[in-house]
């Protein structure tokens, strides 16, 4: 991993769609209408940013190339899914991409004194299991999008409808508590609140329901985790090996 | 440069793209609903922004829809045609095939630039130019002839900036060989577009306007739109085109000086 440095610094970069959201909402003073400071609000961004460094997924894009060139073949034989060589390849990732999060953040901070803030241990710990949580939901999520390879070989268009939702609703974009009242109702039941927005507040001190939010990010991977496995097993009765 | 060869040659790659896109018809239709999905997204997030605020940045919500309309016309166009070829050009690098393409007795350019098209990037066209119309009856715009020759000559710059944009960033491959975040870097920018330019602070106002020209790309066309654009500030525009068009070109030919193919 450490040998594609500049390519993962690129991702951290173009990872900073929420700093430009951040700069229209205090610009505009957007922000008083749902009462967050400031300071709250570009805490709230900062930790946008770093949740969506520590729980992007690309797996449907690896597993989509790997299958058209007939790479699955040799990796079925393997007595381990195949699917925990993209879980390690994510972690490994992640962590070669903790040092430039930090670079950016150290200039966001640089650019921002007064946001500067220290969450305390519990909350820490609290929030690396949320987003490590996030993590999983959309792993699960995209690997079931990838097992669709095995009917319609190309599965990252339906990866690119699922994120456009992701993108709108998670709080990337706009923190969830400023969506108007009719979308709110029904948003909490998704799983799009709990990739982001839960746990950017949850690091950033904003105010959200902690238990409610983990709890639902843990019967969301309860839900999706059998469906994997259900998907999963059909679609490797149904797979044909290139050239066989 | 011979253009009645050029369109012979581009009419066999549009007919060759076609055919081997419309191999894979669900897919376009699950890209139809992602364009219509990402237009109603983008359009809520600035409902957002607009439901306690009668103004950002000076524009209107309605005006601002423009800025939506024009942002989409021009990303149809970007993953119907920049985004096909110019992931391709990465492609040739890596494996050595652009030997193919330089031995061929065609600019190496025009071969790269528009030998694939993705016909699921008309569906977001469309969509564009729907809501465009639609913004045209909201906000009551008259259209004559001076109008649209300006908002004609204006969007084409745009294309021109967009299409020198991704082309600067792909030639870079001949030295790094993976750029593909490189785009996707680009892409993040992009998306910047989508608000008017007024609605950033200062220093990123400059920013977006000097270092990386997002805001020629959809501001001021859509200030046109709305008759409020300077003529000074279409004239920049102009120019600004012109020079990304030509540095570009120049840029490819100086890059093609260090390609040393794949096995020699």
């Amino acid at each position: 991993m450490l040998e594609y440095r500049v390519e993962i610094a690129l991702w951290a970069i173009s990872g900073i769609i929420p700093f430009f959201m951040l700069n229209i909402w205090t610009n505009n003073n957007l922000n008083e209408s749902i009462n967050i400071s400031d300071v709250m609000l570009s805490r709230y961004f900062l930790c946008a940013f770093f949740v969506r460094q520590f729980s992007v997924v690309w797996v449907v894009f690896s597993f989509e190339e790997d299958s058209l060139l007939g790479k699955v073949s040799p990796y079925l034989i393997q007595p381990l899914n195949p699917f925990f060589r993209y879980f390690a390849q994510h972690l490994a990732e992640q962590i070669t991409r903790f040092p430039f999060a930090l670079i950016i953040a150290f200039f966001f901070f640089l650019f921002n004194p007064e946001s500067i803030w220290m969450p305390n241990l519990g909350i820490l710990l609290l929030s690396i299991l949320s987003i490590f949580l996030s993590f999983l939901i959309q792993f699960l999520i995209q690997s079931i999008v990838a097992c669709l390879c095995f009917w319609t070989e190309k599965a990252s268009s339906i990866e690119r409808l699922l994120f456009i939702p992701t993108l709108f609703l998670s709080g990337l974009l706009a923190p969830v508590v400023s969506f108007p009242a009719y979308v709110k109702t029904w948003i909490y039941l998704t799983p799009f609140p709990y990739l982001i927005d839960f746990p950017a507040n949850l690091l950033s001190g904003n105010e959200t329901n902690i238990s409610g939010g983990l709890s639902m990010q843990i019967l969301w991977i309860l839900l999706l985790f059998p469906l994997f496995k259900k998907i999963w097993s059909e679609g490797t009765k149904k797979f044909t090996a290139m050239g066989s | 440069m011979n253009i009645s060869k050029y369109l012979k040659v581009y009419k066999k790659f549009l007919h060759t793209s076609l055919a081997s896109e419309l191999e894979y018809k669900t897919n376009i239709l699950v890209d139809l609903i992602t364009a219509i999905l990402s237009l109603i997204g983008s359009i809520f997030l600035l409902s957002i922004f607009f439901q306690n605020n009668g103004y950002i940045g000076g524009w209107k919500f309605e005006q601002a829809l423009i800025i939506q309309a024009i942002y989409t016309i021009l990303n149809g166009i970007t993953n119907t045609w920049f985004n096909p070829n110019l992931t391709e050009i990465v492609k040739h690098i890596r494996e050595g095939t652009l030997d193919f393409v330089l031995l061929k007795p065609i600019d190496s350019q025009f071969f790269i630039s528009l030998k694939k098209l993705n016909p699921s990037g008309f569906l977001e066209i469309i969509l564009g130019f729907f809501l465009l119309f639609f913004c045209i009856r909201i906000n009551q715009i008259n259209l004559n002839l001076s109008f649209l020759t300006l908002s004609l000559i204006t969007i084409s710059c745009s294309i021109c900036i967009l299409y020198s944009l991704w082309f600067f960033i792909s030639t870079t491959t001949i030295w790094f060989v993976k750029t593909w975040n490189a785009t996707e870097v680009l892409r993040s920018f992009l998306y910047i577009g989508r608000f008017p330019l007024n609605s950033f602070s200062f220093s990123l106002r400059i920013f977006f306007s000097i270092f990386i020209p997002i805001a020629f790309i959809t501001t001021i066309p859509s200030e046109v739109f709305l008759g409020l654009s300077q003529s000074w500030k279409i004239l920049l525009e102009v120019i600004v085109a012109s020079v990304f068009f030509i540095t570009s070109r120049k840029f490819w030919l100086f890059a093609l000086k260090f390609y040393s193919s794949a096995s020699s």
